[in-house]
């Protein structure tokens, strides 16, 4: 049952990907993105990480894809929204690649699946408020001093 | 018991309809479960879809002193039926220029979410079609992907008006996203789970055995319930939130190019979130399947969620027919000088409210909090406009 339903995840987030990395036009190529990012939800919900599922969903297709779209709307001009091909790009892709496979490579697996709790939300937010409530209270800083910087660039000047 | 009987009649049936496979292998039972459950919601709203939509036209009728559609079967009740097939006999008109795919994939990504969404809601004792612990989290996850919808479609279309009303609907949804998240915050803090089934049941009970312990009835649940009702209100594109596709300034924002069938498909996406989007505000405030009254159990539950997701679809209706559309700015602005801190006011209230044992002097303090929070704001967003007394010269 589970390995049926990894095969079509995997194909689906996998078409999602290469459609991505193909297609001529910037919006199409963005909202294929989108399906490679449900297909990795998909997984996520498979492995039993529901919340991690969850804010995949939420904040990948929910708010970065509106952005990423937004941007290619914003930036260009009419219909030029077709791009090329970069030898840049596939230097970057192949550097990435075999860091990912060094990485694989050289991770220890073990046979046996370690037998650990089911992963609830609670759990998730007794871990954020005490172990890692410094890391929590230095996002949230970050993320609001963003927000404020972004304020101050689109407000208009006082004279 | 007859009551309980009548009240688990649906999920009785279920197991019997299940237990019609008794040798099929476990995955069997569980899709064809899963099936049951979708064949049923999508049916129940579906009606509830068709009737709404002629008992819309109807109250605006008599809100604006006319009939409404009274000619297609008695009372016009047949009006949907007609609807449906003049809209599915429409020439499906698609623009030259416009993306196939994108423009054809629209209203289909638009529907989607709002279907899934109702999944997670109860609507009965033990009547949840999709319980999961993170339910909460699940519909506002499904519910952003509505943004991108609108997006397609105005993009798709490859026209300026679809394309400036998918920018206001956006931008306003994405406005409203957070006070409407923030708001449900409160709730979740009380109860302390996500799941949809623990919120309705932390509201069982009668406090001195008359009234129930719905979290609309504390003073910070009923300023998170009117903020959620008005988030509500723009993220379901209601009016007097209805820029993207105010007709007199942009055609019909990311609708313009859209006719027949696919355009009767917008317009069941619109009418699905506004069931989900109610159905969430009587799950998380009104109480969800519970009565009102102890001695009023008798009456199924579902029957009681049927009729408190009723009472706020007549006032979204309500609401249309009473006020005028807002200007985008006046949208906008409202969304984050007043939605947002007033929500955050509630998240504090809350706390004060159960630090202090849910009793008296919590109830009093959390509204002297929301109270004293929500003066300021009005007296710091007054515009100090002054309005002079209108005089009419010629018209007695």
């Amino acid at each position: 049952m589970s390995a049926a339903a990894f095969i079509v995840i995997a194909i689906f987030t996998l078409a999602g990907a290469i459609a991505a990395a193909t297609m001529p036009r910037l919006i199409h190529a963005a909202l294929s993105l989108v399906l490679a990012f449900i297909g990795i939800a998909a997984f996520y919900f498979l492995l039993g990480a529901e919340f991690v599922g969850l804010v995949q969903i939420f904040v990948y297709v929910g708010a970065v894809a509106v952005l990423i779209v937004f941007t290619i709307l914003l930036t260009r001009r009419g219909q030029e929204d077709t791009r090329g091909f970069s030898w840049g790009g596939v230097v970057v892709a192949i550097a990435v690649f075999c860091g990912l496979v060094w990485a694989i490579l050289h991770t220890r697996v073990s046979d046996a699946a370690p037998q650990i709790d089911p992963l609830t939300v609670k759990r998730i937010g007794e871990v954020l408020m005490t172990n890692y409530v410094w890391p929590l209270q230095c996002v949230g800083l970050l993320l609001t001093a963003a927000l404020i910087g972004a304020l101050i660039l689109v407000a208009e000047e006082k004279r | 018991m007859p009551g309980e009987f009548v009240d688990q009649i649906f999920v009785a049936a279920k197991r019997w309809l299940l237990s019609l496979l008794p040798h099929a292998p476990d995955w069997v039972v569980q899709i064809a479960s899963a099936l049951l459950n979708i064949i049923l919601l999508l049916g129940v709203f579906a009606t509830l879809f068709a009737l709404i939509s002629v008992l819309e036209r109807k109250i605006l009728g008599r809100i604006q002193n006319r009939y409404g559609p009274n000619r297609v079967g008695p009372f016009g009740l047949l009006q949907p039926v007609a609807d449906g097939i003049k809209m599915l006999i429409k020439e499906d008109v698609v623009p030259i220029r416009a993306d196939k795919v994108v423009h054809f994939l629209a209203p289909i990504m638009m529907l989607l979410p709002a279907i899934l969404a109702l999944g997670v809601i109860p609507y009965g004792r033990n009547m949840t079609a999709f319980s999961i612990d993170g339910g909460i989290l699940f519909f506002f996850a499904v519910g952003s992907a509505a943004e991108l919808a609108v997006f397609m479609a105005g993009w798709g279309s490859n026209n300026k008006f679809s394309m400036l009303g998918a920018m206001r609907a956006i931008a306003q949804m994405v406005s409203y996203e957070l006070p409407l998240l923030i708001v449900v915050l409160p709730v979740v803090m009380i109860v302390g789970s996500l799941s949809p089934d623990a919120i309705v049941a932390a509201q069982d009970g009668y406090k001195w055995g008359i009234v129930p312990r719905w979290f609309v009835l504390t003073p910070w649940g009923a300023a998170a319930f009117i903020l959620f009702f008005v988030a509500g209100l723009v993220e379901s594109n209601r009016t007097p939130f209805d820029v993207p596709e105010g007709e007199s300034e942009i055609v019909a924002g990311h609708m313009t190019e859209y006719s027949g069938f696919k355009y009767a498909t917008f317009f069941m996406a619109e009418y699905f979130g506004m069931f989900a989007v109610s159905g969430l505000a009587v799950t998380l405030f009104l109480g969800g399947w519970h009565a009102p009254i102890a001695w009023l159990e008798v009456v199924p539950s579902y029957l009681w969620f049927f009729a408190k997701l009723a009472v706020l679809l007549f006032v979204f209706i309500w609401i249309r027919g009473t006020l005028p559309r807002t200007r985008i700015d006046q949208v906008m602005s409202f969304a984050w000088k007043f939605m947002l801190p007033m929500a955050f006011t509630c998240v504090i209230a809350a706390a004060v409210w159960h630090y202090q044992a849910h009793g008296w002097a919590g109830w009093l303090s959390s509204l002297g909090i929301v109270a004293v929070v929500y003066l300021g704001l009005s007296r710091l967003l007054d515009t100090r406009r002054k309005f002079a007394t209108r005089t009419y010269r010629f018209a007695e």
